[in-house]
């Protein structure tokens, strides 16, 4: 097929970005939007321009490295990640917007890839739990309701790839959050820092330009794994608890 | 022959493992004998750690807790992106929760096994034995493992076990046990005991008065090239699958640290031995850019089969059952379609080769569920692989509830790496390497759900308590940033990336690797001659020339260059795929992934020589033109007896 594609083109962060226009033909629908990309990069290196900057790394949707806006939308027509995207998802002669995340929270650094450190800040702030290595009892020694397992699994499953903050209109980080605060507040293992994690996690997303959470749900809409919005649910359960407890942070 | 090859170098062994004591407790007479560093000097010592996958992760985290300063370095976008994470089916631990006979004994011995005694027997028994931590250590962080209704731990078959020992998370295990240690890691970063160091990639070694002391690096967002200093230096940067071009690896996956390092000294140990994955998604055409693993733990309930008749082109459900060929179960009834991974790549290759395979080109087989559905149903099965299922649909557009996936080896780890010591040391004095970056624990061929056990072994329990044997020596002079050292090494790393830009010629870098990985494969992969590997190492050089003197790099070296950055990546790929091929050639045998078709049973099965070639071999670096020096160490086995892998 052939494609016509507009792309975010922005050398650094300091200068302006624009949109330009590129042609493509000979695109097979079983590439992967990435291969598209790649071949589109092979020939504007051999025409001696700039190849288009994108991040990506494990081409196998798990890795959450990629991200892009396809038409608007965040990964695309597919609910995946953009590398699992394939070109059958589009129509010879089609036209396609391609842009990089845009949020606050995520400077671009380059065309279309951005700085999604803020999100590492968040997890530092307190989603883990503390068990330094050798302190652990046996595995067996707390049995886990198959049912909290699997809620917990699936909130653990988010892959941090900013789908959820890109297709936010306020660009909010809120569903990230609440995945990690569900899939550790979910364990008897989480429970000794459930509150004051929810409390710093949270002043930690605040900190960051991220913008509010108003219960839209394009997060979930996009979300490559399918993270639930119930998880938002709990994690204002949690806060409202922990705040009412007091579980201030320490600083 | 091979005279012009290599050049012999002085014999290497491990002086590590106290080999006085019985093989059980070798591991605690090592931590015991091995001095260590009090609290209030660790705060004094700095490691530098490149890498954030199990291994680098969970040193980082590990090392941090225990006081040390630690330097992380990794080139993703965040330190969560490791190839580690990509991992799918699960990990190996000897606890014997389903009462099925398993031990650390049988692990141990079940490994060295499948490794085709090709691995050392003192650390693959250390990895037995902590691979049971590994899952307490897990499950306290809140690695979410696959549970039964009564709440305890659930496991699963792999390949070469006829034991129940692999822990899993649905199919994304790496994924859960690489945010734990993640998550370790940033509570760490937090902590003000990890300085960290994003998207910067090492370039070099600096080794000062024989020990490493430091890393020249780039930052990839400004490309300023600078030094870091500390008083020991940790590689933990994973394999180099990506040699091939097209691999289950990550696009990022290279070999440029470990390789670097290499060249300031460290021996490169087995480069040969690669694990060609029998379950991945066959290539669809030129413009393929990787290629998808689908999980081992398929083989567990899906039938691998091909038609019995050549070039028979009917859709697989109009083949009737006694028109089928299931040759896992045909040949090997007591492992069926669970053998090891070297075997069920290579009868693929046969039975295509034969003219049976399916798909496009004919480079495919079956992997039927058919049988499976019927018995369990369908939502069982989902409940099992249901993302495995859903990545095969989306990616080749076909439903596999309804017709078996195809399905075909690539090239999926590196059981190869730097040499190491039993204290996971290389001949660098102070340099550590760990996971699969190392060479240790898999011998010829690793067994499924080993990777995870072996990186988190390494990086929370092992790495840790050797390293202090080597710190307490410490903390050593400090280097300072005019040291010649330093200078040359900056200097090195800034002329390559200047050479680079200024060649400007008529090739993309893209189309070199892609070429080297065609070559690799077809000489160095599933079935190794010596007429190819020859073939290969002629041709090899040519494209070394070509490469530095008609290779086209965008952009400059001042701003985020993707480009730049492959570059030298595929660099250090077309050194080391000559040292495979030199590697591969030397030994003629078959052994694991390392199939030579000169040395088979008249059942076409791996036909080791043990009296030839029980040895690791460690290669020493020489510049360009000048044959590499081979230095061997010797493999003996006191506790499993050297046999000819049999799984009838």
């Amino acid at each position: 097929m052939q494609l016509t594609l507009r792309v975010w083109r922005q050398p650094s962060p300091q200068v302006k970005g624009k949109m330009a226009n590129y042609h493509l033909t000979d695109v097979s629908e079983d590439m992967s939007f990435l291969e598209m990309l790649d071949v589109l990069n092979e020939q504007l290196i051999l025409d001696g321009e700039d190849p288009i900057a994108f991040d990506h790394d494990c081409r196998e949707g798990i890795c959450g490295s990629c991200g892009l806006m396809i038409n608007g939308i965040a990964h695309g027509p597919e609910q995946t990640t953009t590398c699992q995207l394939h070109m059958r998802s589009f129509s010879d002669g089609d036209t396609i917007d391609i842009e990089p995340w845009r949020s606050g929270g995520f400077p671009v650094v380059k065309d279309l890839v951005v700085d999604r450190s803020a999100f590492d800040r968040i997890i530092s702030a307190g989603g883990f739990i503390s068990a330094p290595t050798g302190t652990a009892p046996d595995a067996h020694a707390t049995p886990v309701p198959k049912v909290d397992a699997d809620a917990a699994f699936d909130a653990a499953t988010c892959i941090g790839c900013g789908a959820c903050v890109a297709a936010c209109p306020n660009g909010s980080a809120m569903l990230f959050t609440a995945a990690k605060v569900t899939h550790l507040g979910l364990l008897p293992q989480g429970q000794p820092e459930r509150d004051s994690r929810v409390v710093k996690m949270v002043a930690q997303q605040d900190a960051e330009d991220f913008g509010g959470c108003t219960n839209i749900g394009e997060c979930s809409a996009v979300c490559p794994k399918g993270i639930s919005m119930e998880t938002i649910s709990r994690l204002n359960h949690d806060l409202l608890g922990a705040l009412r407890a007091n579980a201030v942070p320490a600083s | 022959m091979a005279l012009e090859l290599f050049l012999e170098g002085d014999p290497i062994a491990d002086t590590k493992a106290p080999t006085d004591v019985p093989i059980g407790e070798r591991w605690s007479e090592r931590k015991f004998r091995g001095k260590l560093v009090n609290p209030a000097n660790r705060r004094k010592m700095t490691i530098i750690v490149v890498g954030t996958g199990l291994a680098g992760g969970a040193a980082a985290a590990t090392l941090a807790e225990a006081g040390y300063k630690v330097k992380s370095f990794w080139f993703q976008d965040s330190p969560r992106r490791a190839h580690s994470i990509a991992a799918q089916g699960g990990i190996n631990a000897a606890k014997n929760y389903r009462n099925d006979g398993d031990s650390v004994h049988r692990l141990f011995y079940d490994t060295v096994k499948g490794g085709d005694f090709r691995s050392r027997e003192d650390n693959v028994h250390r990895l037995a034995e902590i691979s049971t931590q590994i899952i307490d250590q897990c499950v306290a962080q809140g690695v979410p493992f696959a549970r039964e209704y009564g709440g305890l731990l659930d496991n699963r078959s792999f390949g070469g076990a006829q034991v129940s020992r692999t822990f899993y998370a649905r199919g994304q295990t790496g994924q859960q046990l690489l945010i734990g240690a993640y998550q370790a890691f940033e509570r760490q970063v937090a902590a003000g005991n990890i300085e960290t160091h994003s998207r910067t990639e090492m370039l070099d070694l600096v080794v000062v008065d024989g020990k490493a002391r430091g890393i020249v690096v780039r930052d990839l967002v400004t490309g300023e090239v600078t030094t870091h200093v500390a008083d020991v230096v940790v590689l933990g940067t994973g394999g180099y699958s990506n040699v091939y071009y097209l691999s289950t690896n990550a696009k990022g996956s290279n070999t440029t640290a470990i390789w670097r390092a290499h060249k300031r000294g460290a021996y490169f140990a087995n480069p040969c031995y690669t694990q060609i994955h029998p379950t991945c998604i066959p290539v669809s055409g030129d413009y393929q850019s990787k290629l998808t693993l689908m999980s081992e733990s398929l083989r567990n309930d899906g039938r691998v089969w091909v038609p019995k008749e050549r070039g028979d082109s009917r859709p697989p459900q109009d083949i009737p059952e006694d028109e089928r060929d299931y040759y896992l179960e045909r040949k090997y009834p007591a492992f069926g379609n669970l053998v090891p991974r070297d075997i069920a790549s290579r009868q693929a290759k046969n039975v295509c080769d034969e003219g049976r395979g399916v798909g496009p080109g004919g480079l495919g087989v079956y992997l039927d569920f058919a049988e499976a559905i019927q018995r369990l149903g369908r939502k069982a099965v989902e409940a099992k692989y249901g993302n495995l299922f859903d990545m095969y649909a989306r990616i080749t557009g076909e439903d596999p509830y309804s017709a078996p996936m195809r399905i075909y080896p690539a090239v999926h780890y590196t059981m190869g790496g730097l040499w190491v010591d039993y204290d996971l040391q290389s001949t660098i004095p102070g340099l550590f390497v760990i996971g699969e970056a190392n060479f240790s624990d898999h011998g010829a061929n690793r067994l499924g759900a080993s990777a995870l056990m072996q990186g988190l072994s390494d990086g929370y329990f092992v790495l840790p308590n050797t390293i202090t044997d080597y710190l307490s020596a410490g903390p050593f002079e400090k280097v300072p940033a005019d040291h010649p050292a330093i200078v040359e090494a900056e200097a090195g790393v800034k002329a390559q990336v200047e050479k680079f830009l200024s060649i400007n010629g008529t090739r993309t870098v893209a189309s070199f690797h892609r070429e080297l990985g065609r070559l690799v494969w077809d000489y160095c992969g599933m079935e190794r001659t010596a007429e190819g590997l020859r073939k290969a190492l002629d041709r090899i050089p040519e494209l070394r020339k070509e490469f530095w003197t008609n290779v086209k790099v965008a952009g400059d070296a001042h701003t985020f260059n993707q480009n730049l950055e492959h570059a030298a990546r595929v660099a250090d790929f077309i050194e080391l795929a000559e040292l495979m091929c030199i590697d591969a050639l030397h030994r003629e045998e078959s052994c694991g992934g390392h199939f030579r078709a000169e040395s088979q049973t008249p059942e076409g099965e791996a036909l080791r020589n043990d009296e030839e070639f029980a040895y690791v071999a460690a290669w020493g670096w020489t510049p360009e033109g000048e044959p590499p020096v081979l230095h061997r160490e010797a493999l003996e086995y006191e506790y499993v007896h050297l046999a000819q892998r049999s799984y009838k």
